[in-house]
């Protein structure tokens, strides 16, 4: 018998602009010691699909339609808040997707794992504290007895999401639901959080809700796979069966989202646009204390027409790199020049004639937008500013703009909020490429998107280099893409490089430990080939 | 969005479409887009149309007022409202109407003046301190807390008795005071959005600072503003008020609204329409002001909802 039995499951909005499907007559059933994988991308009601068995969707403006979920006799929809109280937590935990909203800052750990035992198992604090402890142990992380009285922040985030995978195997869950529980971390850290967990599930024989918008992602892990699409399962299957032999257009065109491939490159090789010398970039420089060495005397050549791809882990200095580059952030000694011109000293007219020529992309299209501005407003900006055009022709160059990143004239008086993810991360594109510059630094520019958007802002970007003849820099966590689209890559360990080469020549023939590792971490190396 | 709207946006469309597809054809600028959905909001243009016919009246009160504002009638002495006297008089027999036209004249210019030296000053420099950051700040922001330290009533009684009484210098020593607390709303709030990418991509672009703070802060620093803007303006009031009651601000015959209702408190059993119709006008504009201001905040903030 299955452990949950979910069957016509059906749950919509009640919304300003009438009901909205949220879940449209799905059913699926998870068993015992399984990882059954939900994806879909944002808005397929995956999520929703999850909460509402647990009674945690907000109701109004949600309703649950109809349908049952049995779990261990009972049917989920049909119990009382008090009886739902129960067995979230007890029989069903969860685990969110960012770890760090999920604990309480002014608490150290200890005490955020001890209280729930406390409170369920009704045992004394020093016997609470040492079962906190051995759970640390159980989900790898090093040094509890010492790291048990530290602060969430003192936690990397793979740290807080092992803790906080620690909290929910407190009362031996049967079922457990977690939502996107990778999407916020690096890859390398995501490859051993999946591990964990795959690690834990066998040996605890529970069951596994893995929702997520990456098929890559459960892969390696997923028993069982089901893809929802607008509230609806388009298809299911096991894992053999998604990956050989998907059936439904939807699936394949999520394969096909997967990055992959290297991109072959021509022989020929251009002088170098911008080149970098024994760059050092340091924060927080005082009397008494010891900076922090974020760029670590890099040298380096990024030649004229080709993109650069720049990899490695938070903190490993990628993003300051190319902000040092863009003089975003002051570097502390080297010399950075852009084709000869020596931007290191540049100040006020020339530093702002050096601007229109490089620009940045950034990671979060939410937070890069000013969101009183309209896009109009938004493209428009640089073209003035630059002069690029004159007041009377500017409409003609923001709708020019709007064309060349894919986006529909008719929202040209649309504000960021309207937008979604991706096509946010278009206009973010529209505004770096207003100066017509020659070189582009892009921050993460895709992972904070969906997989199917992600490939569409990689190819675009890949169109729009070649249009415009950009220089890229393309910094990035994630080899997988990195692969995709960068001609070059260099690997970024620490403030130092420790590795740079074609795609190809760094995939067949990686020489570094740290490489190897970075390369192990792709999701679905296996499956995927 | 459908298709459909892509290509009819580019050549003509049809008027009664979508009003986003109206707007995108005339509206150019987050202040039009505001007054846009300003229009929508019923209390808003309530509030704005009080204002405005309170402002034209105290403009127009030497040419309209039904009486001289010196004008007494002891044998009078204060009566209740009647044909003559709309509002009754006062114990000296002038006219309530009257001294209220005259009151608001004083009143409403001590509270826009005062509010708007106090914003221009506040706003600019938080700004800046907040901007700058590093020592800049923490020495503009140190010269704010001690300024915070005078005690303010000393501070007014010091500038009145070194440059006499003058009601320029009653909205400028009160205007100095209220920008305090709006230079601190303004710092913290530009600190925070000045870690935001969209600054980055700014500073990126090439702007200056000063097109920075103007328009990429300033703009989304405005909810607090606008707020913290329509309480000072009866605090603004209600102090000149209290200064006019030491004796400080402007004396009798002159009024204002404050010192109508602080005398008509003193013999409100025996002739409360002293004091209800001078409260009246203060309460009238009071609401107003707020129901103008959760408007605008409303209007300039892009992600409230559309319709």
């Amino acid at each position: 018998m299955s452990l949950l039995n979910v069957q016509n499951l059906k749950v919509s909005f009640h919304t300003r602009n009438g009901e909205v499907k949220a879940v449209d007559d799905i059913s699926f059933t998870v068993e015992t010691g399984k990882i059954t994988a939900i994806i879909g991308e944002s808005g397929s009601g995956k999520s929703v699909a999850c909460y509402s068995l647990l009674g945690l969707i907000p109701t109004p403006p949600g309703k649950i339609e109809g349908g049952s979920a049995v779990f261990e006799g009972n049917d989920l929809l049909q119990l009382s808040e008090a009886e739902l109280r129960h067995i979230r937590g007890r029989d069903i935990a969860m685990i969110f997707q960012d770890p760090m909203t999920c604990l309480n800052p002014y608490m150290t750990v200890g005490h955020q794992l001890m209280e729930p035992i406390i409170y369920h198992k009704g045992v004394a604090k020093k016997e609470a504290r040492q079962h906190a402890i051995e759970l640390m142990e159980e989900v790898g992380i090093r040094d509890p007895d010492s790291t048990i009285d530290s602060y969430p922040h003192e936690f990397s985030g793979g740290m807080r999401q092992r803790v906080m995978i620690a909290m929910a195997l407190i009362n031996e869950p049967k079922l457990l639901i977690a939502d996107e529980p990778t999407t916020a971390l690096d890859v390398t850290i995501q490859a051993q959080i999946l591990k964990l967990m795959a690690d834990l599930q066998k040996k605890h024989s529970i069951g596994i809700i893995f929702i997520s918008h990456d098929l890559a992602v459960v892969a390696d892990i997923a028993d069982q796979i089901i893809v929802m699409k607008k509230g609806k399962i388009v298809e299911h299957g096991d894992r053999q069966k998604i990956f050989k032999n998907a059936q439904h257009p939807y699936t394949r065109s999520l394969l096909a989202a997967i990055p992959a491939g290297t991109k072959v490159v021509s022989g020929s090789q251009s002088e170098a646009l911008i080149s970098i010398r024994n760059l050092n970039t340091w924060f927080g420089q005082g009397k008494h204390k010891e900076p922090v060495k974020a760029i670590k005397d890099v040298t380096l050549d990024i030649r004229r027409g080709e993109i650069l791809g720049l990899v490695g882990e938070s903190g490993s200095g990628k993003s300051t790199l190319g902000r040092s580059i863009l003089r975003l952030v002051p570097i502390t000694s080297g010399s950075i020049s852009f084709d000869g011109v020596d931007l290191t000293e540049l100040q006020g007219k020339d530093l702002k004639k050096m601007r229109r020529r490089m620009q940045m992309i950034f990671q979060d299209p939410y937070a890069s937008l000013n969101p009183r501005m309209s896009v109009y407003d938004t493209l428009a900006e640089p073209l003035l500013l630059h002069k690029i055009e004159t007041k009377k022709t500017v409409e003609q160059g923001v709708l020019k703009l709007m064309d060349d990143v894919g986006l529909a004239r008719a929202f040209v008086r649309k504000y960021p909020h309207e937008f979604s993810g991706g096509q946010r991360q278009r206009i973010a594109i529209g505004r770096a490429l207003a100066t017509r510059p020659e070189f582009i630094v892009a921050d993460e520019p895709v992972s904070a998107l969906d997989v199917t958007i992600q490939a569409q802002i990689l190819d675009l970007m890949l169109d729009l280099g070649k249009e415009y003849g950009l220089t890229m820099l393309f910094v990035s966590h994630d080899l997988a893409v990195v692969k995709h689209i960068a001609d070059r890559i260099v690997v970024l360990y620490k403030g130092e490089i420790v590795e740079q080469g074609s795609g190809r020549d760094l995939f067949e023939n990686p020489q570094q430990e740290y490489t190897r590792q970075l390369l192990q971490s792709i999701p679905g190396r296996a499956l995927l080939g | 969005m459908t298709s459909v709207e892509n290509t009819s946006a580019e050549n003509n469309v049809p008027k009664n479409k979508i009003s986003d597809i109206a707007m995108a054809e005339q509206g150019t600028s987050l202040w039009k887009d505001a007054w846009t959905r300003l229009k929508k909001n019923r209390m808003a243009l309530f509030g704005l149309a009080v204002l405005m016919l309170f402002s034209i009246i105290a403009l127009l009160t030497p040419w309209i007022a039904p009486y001289g504002y010196e004008q007494q009638n002891l044998d009078l002495g204060a009566s209740p409202p009647s044909a003559q006297h709309w509002l009754g008089t006062d114990i000296f027999g002038r006219d309530l109407l009257t001294l209220i036209m005259y009151g608001g004249r004083i009143s409403l210019a001590v509270g826009f003046v005062a509010t708007a030296v106090a914003l221009i000053i506040g706003v600019s420099y938080g700004a800046i301190a907040g901007y700058v950051g590093g020592r800049t700040d923490a020495f503009m922001m140190r010269m704010v807390d001690i300024l915070y330290a005078l005690p303010f009533m000393i501070f007014i009684i010091l500038l009145m008795v070194v440059f006499g009484r003058n009601l320029l210098l009653l909205f400028l020593a009160i205007g100095m005071v209220e920008w305090l607390t709006m230079a601190r709303i303004m710092r913290s709030q530009v600190q925070a959005l000045r870690q935001q990418e969209f600054v980055e991509a700014a500073v990126s672009l090439g702007l200056g600072p000063v097109a920075i703070i103007r328009k990429h802060l300033v703009p989304n620093a405005l909810g607090p503003i606008i707020v913290y803007t329509t309480l000072t303006i009866p605090g603004v009031m209600l102090l000149e008020a209290f200064l006019s009651f030491l004796g400080l601000g402007i004396q009798p015959p002159q009024t204002s609204w404050g010192l109508l209702i602080s005398y008509g408190a003193e013999t409100m059993e025996e002739f409360p329409w002293l004091l209800i119709f001078p409260g009246l006008a203060l309460a009238l504009t009071l609401f107003s002001l707020n129901f103008l201001g959760d408007g605008l905040r409303d209007a300039l903030d892009v992600r409230s909802s559309k319709d």
